[in-house]
């Protein structure tokens, strides 16, 4: 006999939502979760951005405090292998030549490194999302503002990076200070050189989201083109912007260590990773460590920015987040 | 084309005199003073005079169009005269040094070889290096080999040139000394080392191991990252299936019809780094002292030396702008799908 036709085929039922919508952003971190060179960039970034900024209230050691006594202390570590070393618990990353704490001076080297990083990252995106947006959205624009980007690829940085720093560097120290205008110059200077790629990828994705229906439907409903641009356009290109973000905050640190190293950045009692990784060369034979500190401390945080960098375009493109 | 190749051309004309009158004017704001150094027994009179002679007393435009009469038209004449043995540019004024009083461009004809040496072979090495590595592991994709690539790279990409230098410094130099197992490299580079013969090239070929691996490192993170991902693309479109279906070998598909698909993005990102060869890799060269062509930006900014900047981050700019213009052609040429209008 045949079977009763009262239970539908398999195939053929409707399928309920069984679990309620889920939004973009949570896909996107799902997928985020999933890349474990990622999750191992976000962490390392959280550490090393929550070391900074609590750092000095546990480690409350002032690391411009010169103890010439105790100086050239080598790490703690170092007793493990050499029971001779100079080693002591006040200093348990040791002691630089003037007898500075290495431990505190990393805290604080750090704190320069991670807000030149963070500001100038900013500024770039501020700059180069503002000139990508105008140049993809209002035709007029498109011609001059693509044309001074290809002008800014087209400028020799790291050359022009040390003529400005050199050059304006008295008057603004003058002006805020010596830590204070240092800081703004290297800010200025890393932001406005290294807006160009957000702002060449900002315009292609704003051409190509201009076109769509909702933005002609938008206008259609008479909407201004300042918040056509705000409320359909920006949420659309903030995939792209939040990948560059990534990068450039690379781009700053590195930039900084490289100006540092260069001894054209901060004033010489004002640490950073870079001023300790240029001051501890010319004693690296005897104190390998004091160069690897810095660097490690360097190349990890940028390495996780990059991972992070990395994880963030797979989530944020939808083509291989289904997979 | 061609027609494409003459636009561009003419119009990289007025960018490189704009960017360099950016250049130019933003030294002028420089606070540093060339006579600083004169002794102060010479009277403000003669320091005056003196002033007079460095072009100093000029207003700023005045001062700009002779820079571009003399790069543009006077050092030409200097070339051509050095060709030919003529006399065109007899008696007049070349760029001059403030810091050496001999004229820019002969100081960086010097420098050049060093830089090129250095700089070039690290750029070849990472090619040789970069391109097989990306295209293994775009073809093994998510194996082993293509993880610890990725990894390395990633690393290489991350880590900065003033970090490897110190590092391989202290293993291959000061470590190295007491090991019997880990070749020892100098650690600064020796311009005047003449190779004359086969034991001087041996010494050569060791100075310039450290500063060629650390820029190799990074050149390499670059390019084989690049590669892998131009490989992937290609590695899934349909050409490649009819390829197999065809019956071609593993071998033929990936070396002959992947490949040849997958270098010309990489082609031209080769291109678009040449400049950065000449612009001489400032930090690596401090680090090694190598006295190339970054090693003289950096002291002639430190000198206050205005007109060698000045020259220096042109011949850069021009350079950037030129190797644009080449890798925008060099993609037209390969690929024929791209069609400049």
């Amino acid at each position: 006999m045949t079977e009763p036709a009262t239970a539908p085929i398999e195939a053929l039922k409707d399928k309920v939502p069984e679990q309620p919508p889920r939004s973009q952003w949570r896909d996107v971190w799902d997928q985020l979760t999933k890349h474990k060179g990622a999750m191992f960039g976000m962490g390392f970034l959280l550490f090393i951005t929550l070391a900074v900024l609590i750092g000095p209230y546990i480690w409350q050691v002032d690391p411009q405090k010169l103890d010439i006594r105790n100086k050239d202390m080598r790490p703690i570590y170092t007793a493990l292998w050499d029971s001779d070393a100079k080693v002591r618990w006040a200093n348990p990353l040791g002691s630089d030549q003037l007898g500075r704490d290495n431990l505190a001076q990393m805290i604080a080297g750090g704190r320069a490194s991670m807000a030149v990083g963070w500001a100038a990252m900013i500024l770039s995106l501020l700059i180069g999302t503002a000139i990508g947006v105008l140049a993809g959205f209002f035709k007029r624009l498109d011609g001059p503002l693509m044309r001074l980007t290809d002008l800014f690829l087209s400028l020799p940085i790291l050359p022009l990076l040390l003529v400005a720093v050199t050059l304006f560097r008295q008057p603004l120290r003058a002006a805020f200070g010596p830590e204070g205008g240092m800081f703004i110059l290297i800010v200025t200077v890393v932001g406005i050189t290294s807006w160009m790629p957000t702002a060449r990828i900002v315009r292609g994705d704003v051409l190509a989201i201009k076109e769509r229906e909702f933005v002609l439907a938008a206008r259609s409903i008479g909407t201004t083109s300042f918040k056509i641009i705000r409320r359909h356009l920006l949420p659309n290109v903030l995939s792209p912007i939040m990948v560059s973000a990534a990068l450039g905050l690379a781009t700053a640190i590195i930039t900084e260590s490289a100006l540092s190293f260069l001894g054209v950045g901060f004033p010489s009692d004002f640490p950073t990773w870079g001023k300790m990784l240029a001051d501890a060369v010319p004693r690296m034979e005897r104190f390998p460590e004091r160069v690897m500190l810095p660097g490690i401390a360097i190349s990890l945080t940028v390495l996780s920015v990059n991972y992070l960098g990395d994880g963030l375009r797979d989530a944020l493109d939808p083509r291989i987040r289904g997979r | 084309m061609l027609a494409f190749a003459t636009r561009r051309l003419v119009l990289s004309i007025p960018t490189l005199i704009f960017i360099s009158f950016i250049i130019f004017m933003l030294l002028q704001l420089a606070p540093g003073d060339p006579m600083a150094q004169v002794p102060l027994t010479v009277p403000p009179e003669v320091k005056e005079k003196m002033r007079q002679a460095l072009g100093l007393g000029e207003p700023p435009l005045v001062q700009y169009w002779k820079w571009l009469v003399q790069v543009f038209w006077i050092e030409p004449q200097v070339f051509i005269d050095y060709l030919f043995g003529t006399s065109l540019s007899e008696g007049k004024l070349r760029v001059i040094s403030w810091q050496t009083r001999s004229p820019v461009m002969d100081i960086i004809i010097q420098r050049i070889p060093q830089t090129l040496w250095v700089v070039g072979i690290a750029y070849i090495v990472a090619i040789l290096i970069a391109l097989p590595i990306g295209i293994y592991s775009a073809y093994r994709q998510y194996s082993v080999f293509d993880q610890a690539g990725t990894f390395v790279t990633m690393v290489g990409f991350s880590i900065p040139p003033f970090f490897t230098g110190p590092l391989l410094i202290v293993i291959f130099s000061v470590m190295a000394q007491d090991t019997w197992w880990l070749p020892v490299f100098p650690s600064i580079y020796d311009t005047t080392h003449v190779v004359n013969s086969w034991e001087s090239f041996g010494i050569q070929v060791r100075q310039m191991t450290l500063p060629v691996m650390v820029l190799a490192l990074q050149i390499t993170a670059q390019l084989s990252r690049y590669m892998r991902a131009s490989m992937l693309d290609n590695l899934n479109q349909d050409y490649v299936r009819t390829a197999r279906a065809k019956g071609l070998s593993e071998a033929v598909v990936v070396n002959i019809h992947v490949l040849r698909n997958s270098m010309i993005p990489v082609v031209t990102v080769i291109a678009l780094g040449i400049p950065s060869i000449f612009g001489g890799a400032i930090i690596t060269e401090n680090v090694f002292k190598v006295n190339g062509i970054g090693q003289l930006l950096i002291t002639a900014l430190f000198a206050n030396d205005l007109p060698m900047v000045m020259t220096l981050t042109f011949i850069f700019a021009v350079l950037i702008v030129m190797f644009n213009l080449i890798a925008d052609i060099l993609y037209g040429l390969l690929d024929p799908r791209i069609r400049y209008d």
